[in-house]
């Protein structure tokens, strides 16, 4: 499986698949899951990252979401972008699929 | 084609309903994830990139036009109006919410469709030859075999926790369509020197991370032996397949490792211990029901020559080339096999839309007897058309978008849906393949280089077949970013053949050029009548090694 997190990853935020439909989603700083990345939490070093991901647990075990997990985002003037090819892909739909996914919202993410 | 008896429908429509069950348990928290992921894989629901996905069993990858106007339907009310093909003649949807599920399940049920046996250390779904029943050369329909390993795989209790997956491809003809060298279990029908029918068997194929060749283990076992045969290459397979680690846990790694003729030899001494008791001995008249329902069709008498053929091709250039490319020869007089390529120039290989699979259902129903076929190559097969149907056949294609006239050139590649859409994935592969048929879009250029396949796979569980591709695409992902390694000499036919690699990994914004560049080096090597894989076969790799890292 392609790697999410790079080692050493100084900005993170956590996503995780809602239960009923699958959608990607991001946990906000309120605990809430957002399907907008520009929404969510954002934490640096590697225990602020620990921490992001024990706040999920509770709506994990609340059948909320699914499978969560960390990983490395930039900041930029677009807002947060996912650093990986991977999340950026998760982050704005396929890039096959340019009317797919949530592009719309995030236009030239796929350059 | 197979109509469900009552314990078909009976076995489906139970399902059904403890999936429905299932899914509301864990909707609402009764069920664990990890309790419930076991159950969702076995209903074919997985969970990818940007949503759960689908995977509908289309056994030996023969549809009635009512099932895929089913899977035209799915596709518009639980998906996003299209559906994706796969290289195991099944049809995956990319988008459908986990509520849904049991309702598209049951709507797939009314059709005498499922999704079992698409996931999980099964016997998966059978594959077979798209031209069954048509093919010229061929010594039996594939398809009563295919049917019969369904039938006695399904909710088999003996087979259900494999070590691992488990593919089994049937091929009736000679040359072979349905890649059998590369499944666990490969069935050549055979005839013997008395005239008799039987199987060679294969095992120990496959691709994925570790590629294998299967070995053949038998020249021909009986026709009412042929379950008790398999059934015994299961059960050697699971007393000694790894269990321990996932990666070696394929049958291919236990024939690898004992060899072939240790693998026979254990194979034929449990055959022989099933054989005592006689309880698989396949009987002639369930045999002779389930042929009954693949029957030759009513196929009229007509002269082979279709003057209507000839003139349409004289008048259209259009037209000409379709008959050229995806026109194969049918053994009985007045027919044609129409190949329906899912490769548009700049496409997706393998997607359709909903209006696609609806254009195909009427086309199939109007012109070859109500039904169609999926090749594993994700492509369409419509397999008994009157070729003076042919003009009519391609016009309304043409007007649903589906005429393109590539099937066995460069632009008619294979690729699995890879970073776009898969969880698994490394590296993109669609946009690849994309860009590889922008750049080969000429049709002239594209007859000139003549048959060549072109695969590629996402990561190294080799979907897209990339190994067995005359020229292989796998992408590998390196601190984020995407490479893409290249291979060469590859084949899925009955000259199976894993394809070399060529050296370093190229970039996303190499890869194209370098494809070019091996095009243009077997076009400067090949002799008259060469492919480009009998040109590679003569002159191996070095030539392409050379102009491809020359200039690096």
């Amino acid at each position: 499986m392609a790697q999410h997190s790079r080692k050493g990853a100084q900005f993170q935020a956590l996503t995780a698949n809602r239960l009923a439909d699958g959608i990607v989603v991001y946990l906000t700083a309120d605990n809430r899951w957002s399907e907008s990345l520009q929404d969510a939490d954002v934490t640096e070093g590697k225990e602020a990252g620990e921490a992001l991901l024990g706040r999920a647990q509770a709506t994990v075990d609340g059948n909320i979401v699914v499978e969560p997990y960390l990983f490395e985002v930039t900041h930029n003037e677009n807002g947060i972008r996912a650093a990986s090819v991977r999340e950026t892909i998760r982050q704005a739909g396929p890039t096959v699929r340019l009317d797919l996914g949530k592009q719309a919202e995030l236009p030239g993410v796929h350059r | 084609m197979y109509r469900y008896d009552e314990f078909d429908h009976q076995l489906v429509n139970e399902r059904v309903a403890q999936f429905r069950g299932q899914v509301a348990r864990r909707l609402s928290g009764e069920l664990t994830e990890d309790e419930f992921k076991p159950l969702r894989l076995m209903n074919g629901v997985y969970l990818q990139l940007h949503a759960y996905m689908l995977r509908v069993a289309i056994p030996y990858g023969t549809l009635s036009s009512k099932q895929l106007r089913m899977l035209a339907h799915i596709g518009r009310k639980y998906d996003r109006g299209y559906g994706h093909f796969t290289t195991r003649q099944n049809l995956q949807y990319n988008w459908p919410a986990l509520k849904d599920m049991p309702d598209v399940l049951h709507d797939l049920a009314t059709v005498e469709m499922h999704a079992i046996q698409t996931s999980g250390n099964c016997i998966r779904n059978v594959t077979s030859d798209q031209y069954a029943g048509a093919a010229k050369d061929e010594i039996e329909d594939p398809r009563i075999v295919s049917e019969i390993i369904r039938q006695w795989s399904t909710f088999h209790p003996e087979f259900s926790f494999l070590p691992r997956k488990f593919k089994i491809a049937v091929s009736g003809t000679p040359d072979d369509r349905a890649a059998i060298r590369v499944h666990d279990i490969g069935i050549q029908i055979v005839r013997n020197g008395k005239g008799k029918i039987g199987y060679e068997v294969y095992v120990g194929g496959g691709l994925g991370r570790t590629p294998m060749i299967g070995k053949k283990i038998a020249d021909f076992v009986p026709k009412e032996d042929l379950l008790a045969y398999l059934e015994a290459v299961m059960r050697v397979y699971n007393m000694y397949g790894r269990r321990d680690n996932i990666y070696k846990a394929r049958i291919k790694i236990l024939v690898h490792e004992i060899g072939a003729e240790e693998m026979k030899r254990q194979v034929d001494a449990e055959f022989a211990e099933i054989r005592k008791t006689g309880a698989l001995h396949l009987p002639a008249e369930e045999v002779a029901r389930i042929q009954a329902y693949f029957a030759s069709p009513a196929y009229e008498t007509l002269p082979d020559e279709s003057t209507e053929l000839n003139k349409a091709v004289l008048a259209d250039p259009d037209f000409a080339n379709w008959v050229k490319s995806n026109i194969a020869a049918h053994r009985v007089p007045g027919y044609a096999i129409v190949n329906i390529s899912l490769k548009p120039i700049g496409g997706t290989p393998g997607d359709c839309s909903s209006d696609q699979m609806d254009a195909v259902a009427d086309i199939a129903e109007k012109y070859s007897f109500d039904e169609l076929r999926v090749t594993h190559e994700q492509n369409l097969t419509l397999a008994d058309v009157r070729k003076k149907d042919l003009p009519a056949v391609h016009a309304a294609l043409k007007a649903a978008g589906l005429a393109t006239a590539n099937i066995n050139l460069i632009t008619d590649q294979i690729a699995c849906p890879g970073l776009d859409y898969c969880a698994l994935a490394n590296a993109r592969s669609i946009p690849l393949a994309q860009q590889i048929s922008e750049r080969f879009s000429d049709l002239n250029r594209q007859h000139d280089i003549g048959e060549l396949k072109i695969n590629t796979s996402g990561c190294i569980n080799a979907c897209g077949h990339h190994h067995v591709g005359h020229i292989g695409i796998l992408g590998v992902d390196k601190k984020g970013v995407e490479y893409y390694q290249v291979t060469l000499g590859g084949a899925a036919d009955e000259k199976t053949a894993i394809g070399d690699i060529v050296g370093p990994a190229f970039t996303e914004e190499q890869i194209v050029d370098a494809i070019e560049t091996i095009v243009t080096t077997y076009l400067g090597l090949r002799q008259p009548g060469e492919r480009f894989i009998d040109t590679y076969r003569r002159t191996g790799i070095e030539p392409f090694k050379e102009s491809l890292y020359a200039t690096h």
